[in-house]
């Protein structure tokens, strides 16, 4: 097999390789426990390594879709199949590709991390498979081009993540948030399911493209819309559909609760490319992109209200992906809005767009690097209660300072990535509808208001004789962190760059739906 | 290699801030140059000055994240008072959300 062969084929491994390393992963365990960790730690990095060589496949050459089964040369419609294309395809556009490296970079790094901060735990071979598959739940729901392939990575997702919720039990309390998590998620998933039926037994396909050629604003079809933004945004944790998120996100053993950050935000993946490459060209009016907007003030403002009194500092930073969740729905719905107006959709509605979709990759970034930081913080002393917390700067100097980088970045203070984004949010949305954008910066306060607060109560003040023997995380851990610093650090300097490079493709695939379309039925291996 | 981002409204330049921040530091290292040469931290120099009362407790002096924005909550306690017990923590009242959510969003997608 050549490298040809394999580049050809990266589509598969996507998959392939996670799946893989997490069905060997309990074989080696069992055998071999030493030289386990080393191979999780190799089968993140290969995944992610397929998931970046992907992504630049995609950036050079344009959309890929592969066809599941098919000799290469294949067609995605084949022969015999009156013009439906019946086989499984994978349909990666700039989108796609954006959200892969996401996913990528945060599930190595995590990874890194949590072969050390679990290392006392039992049983972690089999957590490590559960991590892979969570891992190979993601990279599915973000490349396929298949609306039951989406559902069934969608659960892989979200069984995975349950089960990783629950897997190091917290009292009761971890079992407890892993349940609510999985009977929300399982009822938005049933509701995605029940809408991909309603477009079935209309269009005879399960393929995004041909769905999206053929559909029409019939009354089911507004139903489906309906069923998809809620079960999706259920997935995203968007207000009112969170309720369970902060339950499950604070009891879960903090490097998962990182990798769960990129979950979510596969959901709202979902949300916009249904929005935009299934329904896109049959909006008429600006309500569904108001309905997106609402959403996105509703979680930017209850989000980060919520966070500003909890104690218990993962649930402070589960708030706060709540709120920032709502950035990146304000700034898409905007551009869903003026989606049929060119001349709005160019003078703001584009730079919406790309701002909603940079603040994805920024949030995965920073919010991960945050949820690392607290878990190191919990790692050394046993404590959540902030109450509890103080001087923890004098003896984990690199925590405080990889802390202090997410901090500023969620908060959208310059040069971190988070302003960047928030900036191009912020600008865009003041022309769509001042009052919106005002809003918008109250929350940015509100967010620096809360970090203020977590940074202060965790690692300012005097050293606390309570913790006097606590000393700085091991280097691999820190290692974890300090990538996701690295990528908040870098695309906050370079913001122009990543924008040309990452965010303008992925709102190209979203805007262009002909593209999208023509790209699948007239394309294949 | 530090490039302007354009917003369509605006422009942003990180190499500005960084510059800042340079010139921050600077003056930072100037002040810090400028103080005693003979502190010394193994000393009775590091203890705070209280009138010749006796320090307290290191716990007694930090500032808890309790003690934090107390006023913000207190001021917004009527609105604190609806939203907190709406996360119940209770998964029947969270499926009851989401059902609320997809009515009212059909209403909404319809009516408009």
């Amino acid at each position: 097999m050549n490298a040809d062969v394999l580049l050809a084929n990266l589509p598969a491994l996507l998959i392939a390789v996670p799946l893989f390393g997490a069905f060997l992963t309990p074989v080696i365990g069992r055998f071999l426990s030493s030289i386990r960790d080393a191979w999780v730690i190799l089968a993140s990095f290969v995944s992610s390594l397929v998931a970046i060589l992907l992504a630049a496949q995609v950036y050079a050459k344009g959309t890929i879709v592969y066809v599941f089964g098919a000799a290469p040369g294949v067609g995605t419609i084949p022969a015999d199949s009156g013009g439906i294309p019946i086989r499984i395809l994978f349909t990666i556009d700039g989108f796609g590709a954006l959200m892969l490296i996401s996913a990528a970079i945060v599930s190595f790094a995590v990874i890194l991390y949590l072969t050390l901060s679990q290392s006392k735990r039992s049983y972690r071979s089999e957590f490590y498979a559960l991590y892979l598959l969570l891992t190979a739940g993601i990279f599915g729901m973000v490349s396929t081009g298949d609306m039951f392939n989406f559902f069934v990575f969608l659960e892989i997702n979200s069984l995975a993540a349950s089960a990783l919720i629950a897997y190091h039990r917290n009292g009761g309390l971890a079992a407890e948030g892993a349940l609510k998590y999985l009977i929300v998620n399982t009822v938005g998933a049933l509701m995605i399911l029940f809408a991909i039926g309603l477009l079935y037994a209309q269009y005879n396909s399960l393929n995004m493209a041909v769905i999206a050629s053929q559909l029409t604003l019939t009354s089911l079809n507004i139903l489906a819309l309906v069923l998809f933004i809620a079960g999706l945004g259920t997935k995203a944790g968007a207000v009112p559909f969170h309720f369970a998120t902060p339950d499950a996100y604070s009891v879960a053993p903090s490097g998962i609760t990182a990798l769960m950050i990129v979950a979510s935000q596969a959901g709202l993946y979902g949300m916009f490319r249904i929005l935009f490459s299934v329904y896109g060209h049959v909006f008429t009016s600006e309500t569904v992109g108001w309905v997106v907007i609402i959403l996105g003030v509703l979680s930017m403002f209850i989000g980060v209200t919520m966070a500003i009194p909890q104690k218990d500092i993962k649930r402070l930073l589960s708030y706060h992906a709540v709120s920032q969740t709502g950035y990146m729905l304000l700034g898409v719905g905007v551009a869903l809005a003026v989606l049929g107006d060119i001349a709005l959709t160019d003078a703001f509605g584009r730079m919406a767009m790309e701002g909603g979709l940079f603040h994805i990759i920024n949030h995965a970034m920073y919010k991960g690097l945050l949820f690392l930081a607290v878990g190191a913080v919990i790692y050394r002393t046993g404590v959540w209660n902030l109450n509890e917390m103080g001087g923890l700067g004098h003896k984990m100097k690199w925590t405080m300072i990889f802390f202090l980088i997410g901090a500023l970045a969620i908060a959208g203070i310059p040069p971190f990535n988070g302003f960047a984004s928030k900036l191009m949010i912020y600008e865009s949305t003041f022309a769509f509808n001042p009052a919106i954008a005002v809003i918008a910066m109250v929350v940015s306060i509100l967010t620096l208001a809360s970090f203020m607060k977590v940074f202060h109560s965790v690692f300012m003040g005097p050293q606390l004789p309570e913790y006097e023997k606590v000393r700085e995380v091991p280097k691999r851990m820190l290692a974890g962190m300090a990538i996701l610093a690295f990528f908040v650090v870098a695309f906050g300097l370079v913001p122009d760059l990543v924008v040309n490079t990452l965010v303008a493709p992925a709102a190209d695939a979203l805007l262009n739906q002909g593209q999208y379309i023509a790209s699948v039925l007239g394309g294949g291996l | 290699m530090i490039g302007t981002l354009t917003t369509g409204f605006g422009v942003w330049n990180p190499l500005v801030w960084l510059c800042v921040i340079l010139v921050a530091l600077l003056f930072s290292w100037i002040i810090w140059r400028c103080g005693e040469s003979d502190y010394d931290e193994d000393t009775e120099q590091t203890s705070p000055y209280l009138s010749g009362n006796a320090e307290p407790a290191k716990g007694a002096v930090h500032v808890r994240a309790g003690n934090m924005y107390w006023g913000f909550t207190a001021a917004l306690k009527s609105y604190y008072d609806k939203l907190i017990p709406l996360h119940s923590g209770i998964v029947n009242d969270y499926v009851s959300w989401f059902l609320i959510g997809v009515v009212v969003l059909f209403a909404v997608v319809v009516l408009l």
